[in-house]
């Protein structure tokens, strides 16, 4: 049953903080971090609850993004439940421990303010960082609003630790255009989170009574096999994913899904993007549809596991896809998300035309109107019956 | 090393606690070290186990009963190395081919 | 043919320098819309927080959830809390016809428009600064301005700005706040 409204606390909170909140509430045993911008209120706020008596968790001020990862295996590995956050250069430092968090199958929470790499040194919103990673292991979901962000970290604490999964889990927001954004955040009671989290059963922790070994050396005789487990275990993602989904939608009406369709059943032109950009895109197709345009948009919140069928079928007969992304994947075929999507739709019998635009690099401004601008591409190109591979768009060129 | 993806722990976690102790390893020996108890420390008054010390495969086995030093290699998985025969400060270690 | 991306949302866009409360009264305007039953977005254009360097924010108050994630381009309020700012940049940039400009100014209305060419709308002025220093001693100029900004709009009622403040600064900080918010909804000159 939804918990009834006189118990949830309406508050105005940046993403940043609804995470702070999320992790507060999902009584962690250790949140290890190193403060990067604009991450840093997430452990700011969470040291403060610590500060402040409201959480037991300890909360270990690391000297590295590299020691916070490891600390998080570490404690993960003991069996208890973990989170960190960092982004960009943070989280490019992180690199080696992320695969092992991910191989030794730790089912740690790790926020993530999306930002741009260096360089020119940069602090602003790009999924460059969350791109890097995607190879790592780790489960990816990619959020729109603060809200989101709050929900989809609670959930992420169920979805890592399953039995059917245990592996980490990264939970993204775009930098400031969420990290630093206050929006009306619905959180729920702390009893009632409680009973949803619930305490993690960890498989095989290290226990001094029960020793085992972790993190050992494996060649050419077993690590393939271990992998091969390791992939296994990301596809199983969709299925836990769903039944934790519909047991959050019972208590608070929400879901939100592998992605999110606006409007797509009759689209000739499908919009793909992620985070605050799939809001913005829904906005513009709003706007093109008063037109007479039939747009329509794919928002995608789980980058990993990739969602391809359901991309594929979600894309039906539309005539062509305009990729709108964060991220450049210099000199290949496509980049990231375009690459992911052009391999769904590859399958399908009528192959829409595919675009894809990489825009709000190092957090250049991504209004309504590149989007317009894309579109306005596409049905040149479409006309034309032929596009670039890719295309930057709101650069000085 | 049949065993395939789902026969055997995850994450490589080895479940069953000291178990190198099955791989016997002194079929790796191309040199076994031999003790000459004349000059020996230990035998003599129970100082010095350099040899016990640096053993990296904890082969050096040294016990004492009733005042009465003995010394005795584990060749089960002693893997030849030498290094008891370098450390040895009164040369009772001497190599010898397998 | 013009497209309309902001439908039914009502849009702010803050001027003034870092270390003045910019982010801070964008910040407390947006919680009392929250607190009215709105959908907010508060949010600054965001860099590394420099004292003094001219710093923008963005509102976006609406009825309805919002979906847009951009800065504001064509913004219904345009607010500047440091008169100094008024020699380098134009508050009415981008605002709409039918828009409100807000100023801490010396100034009266007529001026403000003759100087800045703004025909349409509303233009507020408030002495803000003037009005800090002497109830609080100190130049927190962004709590008076903003109180002209919402008085001169109705955006939200003055009373649910003054909880969200009083919220935020319980004791003498709080208090002193709600008297240079009320003397500014006294002496703001609409035009």
């Amino acid at each position: 049953m939804t918990i009834s409204k006189d118990k949830i606390k309406i508050e105005g909170l940046t993403g940043d903080s609804a995470i702070a909140h999320a992790l507060r509430q999902a009584n962690l045993d250790v949140l290890a971090a190193y403060p990067i911008t604009p991450q840093t209120i997430i452990v700011e706020d969470y040291q403060r609850f610590a500060a402040d008596g409201e959480i037991n968790a300890a909360v270990i001020p690391v000297e590295s993004e590299h020691s916070a990862m490891s600390a998080c295996v570490g404690a993960s590995a003991v069996g208890g439940r973990v989170a960190t956050a960092s982004a960009s250069a943070g989280l490019a430092l992180m690199w080696e421990i992320l695969y092992v968090a991910a191989s030794m199958r730790m089912p740690i929470v790790f926020t993530v303010a999306n930002r741009a790499l260096s360089g020119p040194i940069n602090i602003h919103n790009d999924h460059s960082d969350g791109m890097g990673m995607r190879d790592s292991g780790f489960i990816q979901l990619y959020c729109q609003s603060c809200q989101e962000a709050y929900d989809t970290t609670l959930m992420a604490f169920r979805l890592a630790e399953h039995h059917d999964i245990l592996l980490p889990v990264m939970v993204g927001i775009d930098g400031f255009i969420l990290s630093h954004n206050v929006e009306r955040v619905e959180m729920l009671p702390d009893d009632e989170v409680e009973k949803f989290v619930g305490v993690r059963a960890p498989v095989d922790p290290l226990d001094p009574n029960n020793p085992l070994t972790m993190g050992p050396l494996a060649l050419t005789d077993y690590y393939f096999e271990f992998k091969e487990q390791q992939d296994r275990a990301i596809n199983r993602v969709p299925k836990v994913y769903k039944e934790v989904e519909a047991e959050f939608e019972k208590i608070t009406g929400r879901k939100y899904g592998q992605f999110e369709t606006y409007k797509t059943e009759d689209a000739d032109i499908i919009i793909i993007a992620m985070s605050t950009m799939g809001g913005t895109a829904k906005v513009v197709a709003d706007v093109l549809r008063e037109k007479g345009e039939k747009v329509g948009v794919i928002r995608l919140k789980m980058f990993r596991p990739f969602p391809a069928e359901g991309i594929a079928k979600a894309v039906g007969n539309a005539k062509a896809v305009a990729i709108f992304e964060k991220a450049m994947s210099f000199g290949a075929a496509a980049h990231p998300l375009a690459m992911e999507v052009r391999t769904a739709l590859y399958e399908s019998k009528e192959r829409p035309m595919i675009l894809d635009f990489v825009v709000g690099l190092g957090g250049r401004d991504v209004p309504p109107t590149t989007f317009v601008e894309g579109i306005e591409k596409t049905k040149e190109y479409l006309k034309a019956g032929k596009a670039p591979k890719y295309e930057t768009l709101g650069v000085r060129k | 090393m049949s065993e395939k993806f789902n026969e055997i722990p995850m994450a490589g976690n080895i479940v069953e606690p000291g178990n190198a102790e099955k791989y016997k390893t002194g079929g790796w020996r191309a040199e076994k070290p031999i003790h000459n108890p004349e000059a020996c420390l230990w035998i003599k008054n129970g100082t010095c186990g350099r040899c016990w010390i640096f053993c990296p495969d904890m082969s050096v086995i040294l016990t004492e009963k009733n005042g009465k030093y003995s010394y005795e290699f584990n060749y089960e998985y002693c893997k030849g190395c030498g290094i008891c025969a370098a450390e040895c400060p009164t040369q009772s270690i001497h190599m010898e081919k397998e | 043919m013009s497209m309309d991306f902001a439908k039914g949302i009502t849009a702010f866009r803050w001027h003034g320098r870092g270390g003045q409360g910019v982010v801070t009264s964008n910040q407390m305007l947006g919680k009392a819309a929250l607190a009215e039953g709105n959908y907010i977005q508060a949010f600054p254009e965001f860099g590394p927080e420099r004292t003094g360097a001219p710093v923008r924010a963005f509102l976006r108050i609406s009825k309805e959830p919002i979906q847009v994630y951009a800065q504001v381009y064509i913004p219904d309020v345009v607010v500047c809390i440091d008169p100094t700012l008024l020699e380098v940049l134009n508050p009415a940039e981008g605002l709409k016809t039918e828009g409100t400009l807000v100023l801490n100014t010396e100034s009266d209305p007529k001026d403000i428009r003759d100087r800045f060419g703004f025909k349409g709308g509303k233009v507020v002025t408030v002495d803000a600064s003037t009005i800090a220093m002497e109830v609080m001693g100190r130049p927190f100029y962004n709590m008076p301005t903003m109180a002209a900004a919402v008085s001169a709009t109705g955006v939200v009622e003055i009373d649910t700005v003054i909880g969200e403040v009083l919220n935020r600064y319980p004791g003498k900080v709080g208090d002193l706040n709600k008297v240079a918010i009320e003397r500014a909804v006294k002496e703001a000159q609409i035009g």
